[in-house]
């Protein structure tokens, strides 16, 4: 063996480890016996998630998270699927501007954000509201649909909609019974994205919720601040277990699309 | 020609300041087989696509059944479109692919059934309904193209490059096939290709385009035995064009005098004034080898190189500094390079193309 492919090798270990260690640390807190949250690890027990579930704190924060994430995919998901397929005809002047814009809010400080949303929503009454929470979340959320969309929408060979077209198929008779179902994949994987975008939010989160929509992550940021208890980890835990689940989604929905196109 | 099915009346289509197609006339009668053939970038999809609705011309008309069509969207056109990547819908079945155009239609289903089955039977794919384009053979796969675009019937089917990506036996059988299917349903088809051996075989007339034009249209027959400029000449088949001066001119046609002293009798053409210059062109099939002198068009040459081709021997001849690709017959296999012979000709196969 090389030289080169033995510093490869322990290059590899080193960044997986430097990525992965953090979560490899919380986890087995996540089941610990004790009140505190660090190591030794006394014992083992479900206790943490027990309390997850039926403190009432926790479980609020479970069910806003997920309203807030649903209520977040759908409207994120709908925008960003359209911005994609207005954006495609590149004949449209300024789409190079337009589409730029639209990944703006992947860039731009969530602080700063959160600020001028927090202002904005007082004055429309949003404030402290779900629908606050779910359109400043879907303002983040978008630019992953998009991306996702247009790279989908971009895989679409335009030949095939002639066709359609050649058939007798109108505009938008192409578009439902070709285009969408041929974009599909990308618009699932943008709708995983928003979701998980909207469970990890927290900075927007903190500016314009109100005590009634305390997110998963919020509760999380708050408690470690408060009262260092295990039941954070136990969160984690769930954030982990979900996370893998989603990213098991959209692979299965990109692999299942690569094995239809395979000729 | 009886009254035109199609015309493209003085259509010009541009990008900006680049010209694709300049100032086109073109008339189809209905039930005819056009190719529209040429080298890439000459203009011949753009054509087909204006047909077809996707690209609008910049300048001029597109009547179809006497109606001017060039405003109307692709899907209100009724016509069949055969893409060179066929074009399938990915993500549905075969049969789901050849009911499409129905549906669109609004053909009550059980109707539907019966002529998709009908259409699948006709490009024998009867047995692969109910699979996925992406199980199919590319040659499967143009079939159910071509099911796809004739099973409701069009008044015209656009084919652009059909047959462009399958090896040559499937391409073959297909060429075979689609003419069959053009004489039995009576199809109006405009055919675009690059290849001319495919136009020859396939089309009742060929429309040759070098840039934007139209260079020459007529029968393959006509196209490929009378060819009207050097462009035709030279991208119909292989030929040898010579370039010389007309030197007089008499009842029975011309004598052309080439450089290098040589002259030969050119059958057809008149009206060219004598000194003007020409260019002859001589198929290479139409050169004889022969060991003696005859009286008019006989060259003396050396032998430069010969290639065996199975059929006949390619070979490459000098006729005092001018060179000619000749096809001769294999009994010619003993004549080395570097060997001398006789090279003639009849007057009636030199012919003479514009520049």
């Amino acid at each position: 063996m090389s030289m080169l492919r033995v510093l490869k090798i322990v290059f590899a270990v080193a960044a997986m480890t430097f990525l992965l260690a953090p979560l490899v640390a919380i986890l087995p807190l996540a089941f610990t016996s004790s009140v505190f949250l660090n190591y030794p690890v006394p014992g083992y027990s479900t206790r943490w998630f027990a309390e997850l579930f039926t403190a009432d704190v926790w479980r609020r924060a479970i069910i806003n998270s997920l309203v807030i994430g649903l209520g977040v995919t759908v409207l994120a998901t709908v925008l960003g699927t359209l911005a994609a397929v207005g954006l495609r005809e590149r004949r449209l002047p300024f789409s190079g501007v337009l589409r730029t814009a639209f990944l703006l809010p992947m860039v731009v400080p969530a602080v700063v954000l959160g600020v001028g949303m927090q202002l904005l929503f007082v004055r429309m009454g949003l404030a402290n509201s779900y629908l606050g929470v779910i359109f400043a979340h879907s303002v983040i959320a978008v630019p992953f649909v998009f991306v996702n969309v247009s790279a989908a929408l971009q895989g679409v060979d335009t030949r095939v909609e002639r066709a359609a077209a050649s058939l007798g198929a109108s505009p938008i008779t192409t578009f439902r019974r070709v285009t969408l179902p041929l974009a599909t994949p990308g618009i699932v994987s943008g709708a995983v994205f928003a979701f998980a975008t909207s469970l990890d939010e927290v900075i927007l989160t903190l500016f314009v919720a109100g005590p009634n929509q305390r997110t998963l992550a919020r509760q999380m940021f708050s408690t470690i601040r408060e009262n260092i208890s295990p039941a954070i980890a136990a969160a984690a835990f769930l954030f982990i277990v979900g996370t893998i689940l989603a990213a098991t989604i959209v692979m299965l929905v990109r692999w299942k699309s690569a094995q239809r196109r395979a000729a | 020609m009886t009254q035109p099915y199609i015309r493209f009346d003085k259509v010009t289509k541009a990008y900006g300041d680049f010209i694709v197609v300049e100032d086109l006339y073109l008339d189809i009668a209905k039930g005819e087989f056009v190719s529209l053939l040429g080298p890439s970038g000459s203009g011949k999809t753009t054509i087909l696509m204006m047909l077809a609705g996707f690209e609008p011309p910049t300048r001029g008309a597109v009547i179809v059944d006497e109606k001017r069509i060039d405003q109307l969207p692709p899907h209100r056109r009724n016509m069949g479109v055969v893409f060179q990547s066929y074009a399938l819908f990915p993500h549905m079945t075969v049969a789901d692919n050849v009911a499409f155009p129905l549906e669109m239609r609004g053909v009550p289903k059980a109707n539907r059934k019966q002529l998709v089955d009908r259409a699948l039977d006709m490009v024998q794919l009867g047995t692969m309904a109910d699979r996925k384009p992406s199980q199919l053979s590319g040659g499967q796969q143009q079939r159910v193209a071509l099911a796809r675009a004739l099973v409701f019937e069009p008044a015209v089917v656009l084919m652009d490059e059909p047959l462009g990506a399958l090896d040559k036996q499937l391409r073959e059988q297909m060429q075979l096939d689609i003419r069959d299917l053009h004489k039995r349903l009576g199809l109006t088809i405009i055919f675009v290709t690059h290849d001319q051996s495919e136009a020859l075989t396939m089309s009742d007339r060929i429309a040759v385009f070098n840039k934007g034009r139209i260079e020459q249209i007529g029968t393959p027959n006509e196209i490929y035995d009378h060819p009207t400029t050097r462009f035709v000449a030279d991208f119909i088949g292989e030929t040898n064009l010579l370039d010389g001066a007309i030197e007089t001119s008499d009842a029975n046609g011309l004598i052309v005098a080439l450089p290098g002293n040589k002259r030969i009798r050119v059958a057809a053409g008149s009206g060219e004034a004598t000194g003007a210059a020409v260019t002859v062109s001589l198929r290479p099939e139409k050169i004889r080898l022969n060991s003696d002198a005859g009286s008019e068009n006989s060259l003396p040459v050396t032998i430069l190189d010969s290639v065996y081709h199975g059929d006949h021997l390619r070979m490459v001849l000098d006729a005092q500094g001018t060179r000619l690709i000749a096809k001769a017959d294999r009994r010619f296999g003993d004549l080395q390079p570097g060997s001398k012979a006789i090279a003639s000709f009849d007057a009636a196969d030199c012919w003479l193309v514009r520049s």
